[in-house]
């Protein structure tokens, strides 16, 4: 049984949130990183800690959660060990959101506008796939996401290139790189909700994954309502993935790699992939995260760079791997 | 027992009318073989049959009772169905593929309850599965992946069973062992419903049969009432001799 697994997984968590609030610019001790946590007197150290670190982490837990959860219920539900939470465009709409907060200035008078317009256009995006896709199956919403994906692409290099100045232009691609630095408490108030709206509704899906392993028309056979599970898989990814993708950027290959990474150790059935393939999509972006604080080299890596960047070769050799067990 | 009624079924797929004021009758405990040329609208009467298709116009009842009124998760538990070359996508185990068959039985959260290891393993072992039980489903022989899907089909023990070609791609072995184990599900009491394009097979283990061609019902009744060369003949448009001898009946097509 997977039992084991998730309590390794949340034991490797505890560590790595551990290693998260010590590491960075200025090392703690973990005495230093306790007594900041619990003394109420303000210095440097429960400044960095509370205000700094720990927002980051709990950012960081939830956007990789999240990801990891969608990537899992998706290649269930698609039945397609490529899907990804991108696929279905939540992720490039969220980005041409962000994008145009971005571009048009909102976000210099107002802090949240980025990530709020990220999660309108995350919504905005899965809407429009879901209304293209109504009245065909898997393939359908497969070809919708991709179009509105493609469309949501192209408006964001439209935004870089007609730029007004080169510094918006940076700032644009900045975002788009994924990170975790310098968000706080307001992002994690700001995505949390959402976040855990979107994995409460993925979670749903466990058995009627399972149960789609044989194709639709089995899993309706029994008893699995698939238009249902379809809309709250879709709508759960939309919540979750657009507020991470809101808050942080786009940040790719955790929704692909996570699932991966639990499937042969859960013996393949989609449902029992969900919780661990959240966990470890925690622990890949918090692993990453740690390493781009810690790892200098030069300027700073980005959090989305550094995950493409280390997670596309994995992948190759996770596809060359796997496919002797794929059908 | 449970009859299961179609009255007045009549299918649309856009313009094109599929099933045409379609009455058929199965009757509880019986095997009835579903045949047609292709095209005829088998697939569509038993999708519609096993409550998956919702039709234009007709009701479906089961013991009496119409399927809408029945429930999507009681009517799972009590009707089992197989489409026609049933796969599966993951490397899932055997055993957790038969287990599948148990869905609708199951809480929405948590893992297989150990009640129901019995239930699984008799049909494991019924079907000559016992030492497949955790080979990825994905590594069987046509043969073997018939019998997984026979077994997760009659695992939660339902009151009928509905399957669409289960000897396509089967070679004569299989597929008289297919057949084989259908015939003992219904001399125990299961409905069976059974689409087939082997004719000698549905000869061998029917008790009825429902002839089908362009949606319309030619003929339908006791198997020995429709296998004749009449109805067969313009049932398939060819010419057709049913031979009948003391190792049972064959069929011969001519031109």
């Amino acid at each position: 049984m997977s039992r084991w697994l998730i309590w390794a997984l949340i034991l490797l968590l505890l560590v790595l949130s551990a290693v998260s609030l010590l590491a960075g610019t200025v090392w703690l001790d973990p005495a230093q990183t306790l007594a900041a946590l619990f003394d109420p007197h303000p210095d440097l150290a429960r400044l960095i800690v509370t205000e700094v670190r720990l927002p980051r982490l709990v950012l960081a837990l939830l956007v990789g959660g999240i990801l990891g959860l969608s990537g899992a219920v998706l290649q269930g539900l698609l039945r397609n060990p490529l899907a990804e939470p991108g696929l279905l465009g939540v992720s490039s709409g969220a980005s041409l959101g962000a994008v145009i907060a971005l571009y048009y200035g909102f976000s210099a008078s107002f802090a949240l506008a980025t990530p709020l317009f990220g999660l309108a256009g995350a919504l905005l995006t899965i809407g429009v796939a879901l209304a293209l896709s109504r009245l065909g199956g898997t393939l359908a919403l497969i070809l919708a996401g991709v179009a509105v994906s493609s469309i949501a692409g192209a408006g964001v290099n439209l935004a870089l290139n007609l730029a007004p100045n080169p510094f918006a232009a940076y700032e644009i691609m900045t975002w788009l790189m994924g990170s975790l630095t310098d968000r706080s408490w307001d992002h994690v108030l700001l995505a949390a909700p959402f976040i855990l709206l979107g994995g409460a509704m993925l979670l749903l899906t466990g058995r009627a994954l399972d149960a789609l392993a044989l194709g639709e028309a089995q899993a309706e056979s029994l008893g699995i309502d698939v238009r249902r599970i379809r809309l709250l898989a879709l709508l759960g990814t939309a919540f979750g993935v657009g507020a991470a993708t809101a808050v942080t950027g786009a940040i790719g290959f955790v929704g692909l790699i996570a699932p991966h990474i639990v499937r042969p150790l859960v013996g393949h059935r989609p449902g029992a992939t969900l919780v661990p393939a959240t966990l470890v999509g925690a622990a890949i972006v918090l692993t990453a995260d740690i390493a781009t604080r810690v790892l200098r080299v030069g300027a700073d890596i980005k959090l989305g760079v550094f995950i493409s960047v280390v997670g596309a070769p994995f992948f190759l050799w996770l596809v060359l791997h796997v496919r002797r067990t794929a059908p | 027992m449970s009859d299961l009624a179609l009255n007045g079924i009549t299918l649309r797929r856009r313009s094109r009318v599929v099933l045409d004021a379609v009455d058929a009758r199965f009757l509880g405990g019986r095997l009835t073989a579903v045949i047609g040329p292709n095209g005829a609208g088998k697939s569509s009467l038993l999708d519609v049959a096993a409550g998956l298709l919702v039709p234009d116009a007709g009701s479906v009842t089961l013991g009496g009772e119409p399927l809408r009124a029945i429930g999507r998760t009681a009517l799972a538990r009590r009707r089992a169905y197989l489409p026609q070359s049933p796969r599966i996508d993951w490397a899932i185990s055997v055993e957790r593929v038969v287990a599948l068959g148990l869905t609708a039985h199951l809480p929405a959260f948590g893992g297989l309850p150990l009640r129901w290891q019995p239930q699984i393993n008799a049909a494991l072992a019924r079907y000559d599965l016992a030492d497949l039980r955790d080979r990825p489903a994905t590594e069987l022989s046509g043969g073997e992946l018939a019998r997984v899907m026979l077994a997760r089909a009659t695992v939660g023990s339902p009151e009928i069973l509905i399957v669409d070609e289960p000897t396509a791609g089967l070679d004569p072995r299989h597929a008289l062992d297919a057949g084989r184990r259908l015939r003992a599900l219904a001399d125990e009491g299961c409905t069976v419903i059974v689409a087939l394009h082997d004719l000698d097979l549905a000869l061998r283990i029917a008790d009825d049969a429902v002839a089908l061609k362009q949606g319309h019902v030619v003929a339908a009744g006791p198997v020995d009432a429709v296998f004749t060369d009449a109805v067969l003949g313009s049932l398939y448009d060819v010419g057709v001799s049913v031979r009948h001898d003391g190792s049972g009946a064959t069929i011969r097509f001519t031109d």
